[in-house]
């Protein structure tokens, strides 16, 4: 009989190990990013102000700010969202609300959004030029502009449709959890009571799962800010002397910028400054995103812990 | 006895299906309630539940289209042909046949295995880093941390999740590659194992995050079955929370090599781009991806070199697909075997 | 709070145990012994703190945060609560087969080696030897012999019941506690349950939780009642259910409340 005293020392060891590695691992992922950040921040802090944001670059990219980048940034992610949430958002109700579980249509559905979300970033650049650039661009310049390249050619627009077609699946599952915690109750309430199935998405889950669908548009803005391959060929622009107010016009870019200033720059450690404080800039911006659309996303959680669906 | 409504007097024997018909009239028939808007709504959103697969179709077909040449084109072949591209060349001023990837020279060459090997050198350190680091920091936080450490670490990680990789090649280029080369005595600034690490940390949060649901996912009967047969704690974790969850972890591998493979910025930024075949890590490399993005700009529309970059995308769609779809038959013959339901 | 029973030897003898969820007291304070090598039953309605009862036996209770306890348990003269003394040690001394069936999602052979395996036995004849006895005295050898190698998640729900039993039998622990074994079986299932219980009593220390109190007047030698976090009576089974002396006792087994 064993004493009641007695562990091997190998398995107590055993317990300190996986702990203290599993931490280390932690902690270690953790350093990682506070490096990253701390870096940024350090060497950008000094050029970063209010003027920074507010006007345009000079000098060979080695003063100014970084207006137009946030502009055109903006502007793409504004055209972006207009194109995606809607498909987004119906996609997720059809193969939520409409479709029989398990036909083949939406399960042709999943395995698209599935594959869709694995798609290389550049693969995404080169169909927006060979599809929405060569193909439909070409095709309205040669109907609306007699040949003349107005639309065939890098455009704000293209590029964000093409960054729509990235983001869907994004929006497509975010929309979907937060149908999922709908608690089904309320949707037989409705049907119950005599409502349509549209009338009851519309009037009693949608309302519901708003903060779903915003977590999914915060997440999709996010990656359209910080993307650069797609819109590689598809509109970006290093320098352009006057802002994308038109769909067919390039745009500067946020992450575009940060790009070339990193690889392209003539004189490097003039254009140093610049290139931390933007990007600073692009930090800042996806770090609030992405933590309003987690503090959201929790929310929401905690709000249906327990529901069924 | 007078009636008010003339229809709903008594109906004669015999004559009910008139009655029926005039009951009918009279109840308003759902349809005429609903605005006609509806109706239009909800083909629409049947139409926009398409757009996913057109998405991928449409994708797929355009990206190849622009690859078509390269098998059927004379023009194209004169240059170079999809055989010419997947074996050893004997170009002039070379002793013996080479896979060269050199397409902006006076003799364009598109070997297509430096790019290949260099793609996978890149993914092979990714992995090699992001897997153990991703999966021990789930276990953490999910066997040890206290509430308050999972409150604060869990959105630190989706925060690194959420930078952008064009930020991640940035601190390889500017921070990391020097600190490499100052450290391990290298030549090369720019090399796979920069590349591959920077290309880590994108990957971690996806692995930390799949694995974390995996693990949360094994029933608590298994652990306190386990618990209750007398196991240490670290016993519980790698002979039954480990192998429970283990095709949730399969799923985050696999997405997280799909992920790898095709990242282009972070290795368009820093893996020195030279397409170099060898066996070393410490050497500059040139992947698929991020040889479409620094060429694209520069080629002739439709020709030999635009054609051949369209093939590496039609390739690198074909390659992630193959992952995924290898990925889920893994995850189901792993859970098959746990004979757990699928 | 009764006196304790007399019988041949006391495998465990609990004094003033008392165990608290978050300073809310749901147990106790509890005196009494579990004779050796006999059946003892826990009967009472939903909610008395049996089950509670039952895990503080092999320090169960202290998976659940928040869970404090008062008092001591000694195993034959060992306390097994206190500094130094190791819970898991003590769990491989004391096993448990839980209300619900829970075979890992592994083999059948290699749940039933599980327990081996972690206390270091490694090697193949002698792990095929155990695994196999453990099979037979849980009753379930004979339907598994040819597909020890099959997932145990493919057998019935008597079937698996009774591999957690063998599962934890392996090990041979000295004392085998029961958390209501057969409350979500069938009644043919529960039938071999019980049966099984019988037999095990030859070589173990066997306690089992109950919600039938028909059950434990079939299978256990004595009975312990409790009724709202408290023991009322624990006597041998044949005299509690005949002639009890507690009145709330005699209540519950005429079903004056369940």
């Amino acid at each position: 009989m064993r004493s009641l005293f007695s562990r091997e020392l190998r398995s107590r060891l055993g317990d300190s190990a996986l702990v203290i590695s599993t931490g280390a691992a932690t902690l270690l992922v953790l350093i990682i990013l506070a490096i990253i950040v701390g870096d940024v921040v350090h060497h950008g802090a000094a050029r970063f102000s209010w003027e920074f944001l507010s006007t345009a670059p000079s000098q060979g990219m080695t003063a100014g700010g970084v207006f137009p980048a946030i502009f055109g940034t903006v502007a793409l992610v504004i055209l972006m969202t207009i194109a995606v949430v809607p498909a987004g958002v119906a996609t997720a109700i059809y193969i939520h609300e409409y479709a029989d579980r398990e036909s083949s249509l939406t399960r042709l559905i999943r395995v698209a959004i599935n594959n869709l979300a694995g798609v290389p970033s550049i693969v995404f650049g080169l169909f927006g030029l060979g599809f929405f650039i060569q193909f439909v661009g070409v095709g309205i310049d040669r109907t609306l502009f007699s040949g003349h390249k107005v639309f065939g050619q890098p455009a704000l627009i293209w590029a964000a449709l093409t960054m729509a077609v990235l983001t869907l699946p994004v929006v497509i599952v975010a929309t979907e959890e937060a149908l999922r915690a709908v608690p089904r109750e309320l949707r037989e309430a409705s049907l119950a009571l005599g409502a349509t199935r549209f009338q009851t998405v519309i009037k009693v889950v949608l309302p519901q799962a708003t903060a779903g669908i915003l977590t999914g548009t915060i997440l999709a803005i996010s990656r359209g800010a910080g993307e650069v391959a797609p819109i590689l060929f598809t509109g970006a622009a290093y320098y352009l002397p006057q802002l994308p107010w038109q769909p067919q016009n390039q745009f500067m870019h946020l992450g575009y910028h940060v790009y070339v200033l990193a690889t392209q720059s003539p004189d490097v450690d003039a254009g140093k400054p610049i290139l931390y404080a933007t990007v600073l800039v692009l930090l800042m911006v996806t770090f609030v995103l992405n933590l309003s659309a987690f503090v959201v996303r929790s929310r929401m959680r905690h709000r249906f812990a327990g529901a069924s669906s | 006895m007078s009636n008010g409504t003339a229809k709903a007097s008594m109906p004669p024997p015999g004559q009910v299906n008139t009655v029926l018909a005039q009951v009918e009239g009279r109840v308003p028939r759902r349809r005429s309630n609903v605005p006609a808007w509806h109706h239009v709504a909800e083909v629409m959103i049947r139409v926009l539940a398409l757009t996913a697969i057109a998405a991928i179709v449409l994708i797929f077909a355009f990206v190849a289209k622009e690859a078509l040449p390269l098998l059927f084109s004379d023009n194209i072949h004169h240059e170079v042909t999809l055989r010419q591209m997947w074996t050893a060349q004997t170009w002039p001023g070379y002793d013996s046949a080479e896979h060269i990837w050199q397409p902006v020279s006076n003799i364009p060459k598109y070997g297509i295995w430096p790019l290949i090997l260099g793609t996978l050198k890149v993914s092979i350190v990714s992995m090699l880093v992001a897997t153990p680091l991703g999966v021990a920091s789930a276990l953490y936080l999910s066997q040890y941390a206290s509430r308050r450490v999972r409150e604060l670490v869990k959105p630190a990680i989706e925060l690194l999740a959420g930078i952008p990789s064009v930020v991640l090649g940035f601190f390889a280029l500017m921070v990391m590659a020097s600190w490499f080369q100052d450290t391990f005595d290298l030549d090369s600034r720019l090399n796979a194992i920069v590349a591959g690490v920077a290309l880590s940390f994108a990957i971690i949060p996806l692995i930390f995050t799949i694995s974390e649901e995996a693990i949360g996912a094994v029933p608590r009967s298994y652990v306190e079955a386990s618990t209750a047969l007398g196991a240490a704690r670290w016993q519980t974790i790698v002979r039954v929370l480990l192998p429970a969850a283990s095709p949730g972890i399969a799923a985050a591998v696999a997405l997280g090599l799909g992920r790898a493979v095709g990242e282009t910025l972070v290795v368009l930024m820093a893996s020195g781009n030279a397409a170099i075949t060898s066996a070393s890590f410490t050497e500059s490399v040139r992947t698929l991806s991020a040889s479409v993005a620094a060429e694209l700009a520069e080629v002739v529309f439709g020709g030999p070199h635009y054609t051949v970059l369209f093939f590496l995308g039609t390739f690198l769609f074909v390659i992630t697909f193959g992952i995924n779809l290898m990925g889920d038959f893994a995850i189901r013959r792993m859970k098959r075997k746990l004979g757990v339901g699928l | 709070m009764t006196e304790p029973v007399e019988a041949s030897r006391h495998k465990l003898t609990v004094r003033n145990l008392s165990v608290f969820y978050a300073e809310k007291k749901a147990l106790g304070p509890v005196t009494m012994d579990i004779p050796e090598k006999r059946v003892t039953a826990l009967i009472g309605p939903s909610g008395c703190g049996k089950s509670t009862f039952l895990r503080s036996l092999n320090r169960m209770n202290e998976l659940i945060p928040a869970c404090r306890m008062e008092g001591v348990v000694h195993l034959d003269d060992q306390p097994i609560y206190g500094t130094g003394i190791d819970a898991v040690a003590v769990r491989r001394r004391i096993g448990m087969v839980f209300q619900r069936s829970n075979p890992f999602p592994k083999s059948i052979f290699e749940n039933v080696a599980y327990g081996l395996r972690i206390g270091g036995l490694n090697a193949r004849p002698e792990l095929v030897e155990r695994v196999e006895r453990a099979l037979q005295q849980a009753a379930l050898w004979e339907e598994v012999k040819d597909r020890l190698n099959e997932s145990a998640l493919g057998l019935s729900g008597g079937q698996q019941q009774r591999l957690c039993i063998a599962r934890a039998l392996a090990v041979e622990p000295e004392v085998l506690l029961m958390d209501e074994p057969a409350s979500a079986l069938d009644p043919i299932a529960t039938a071999h349950i019980e049966e099984l219980i019988s037999t095990l009593s030859d070589r173990y220390t066997v306690v089992i939780v109950t919600h039938n109190m028909q059950q434990a007047a079939r299978v256990s030698d004595y009975t312990a009642f409790f009724y709202m976090g408290d023991l009322i009576e624990v006597d041998r089974t044949q005299v509690l259910f005949t002639k009890p002396s507690q009145s709330k006792t005699e209540d519950y087994i005429t079903g004056r409340f369940g």
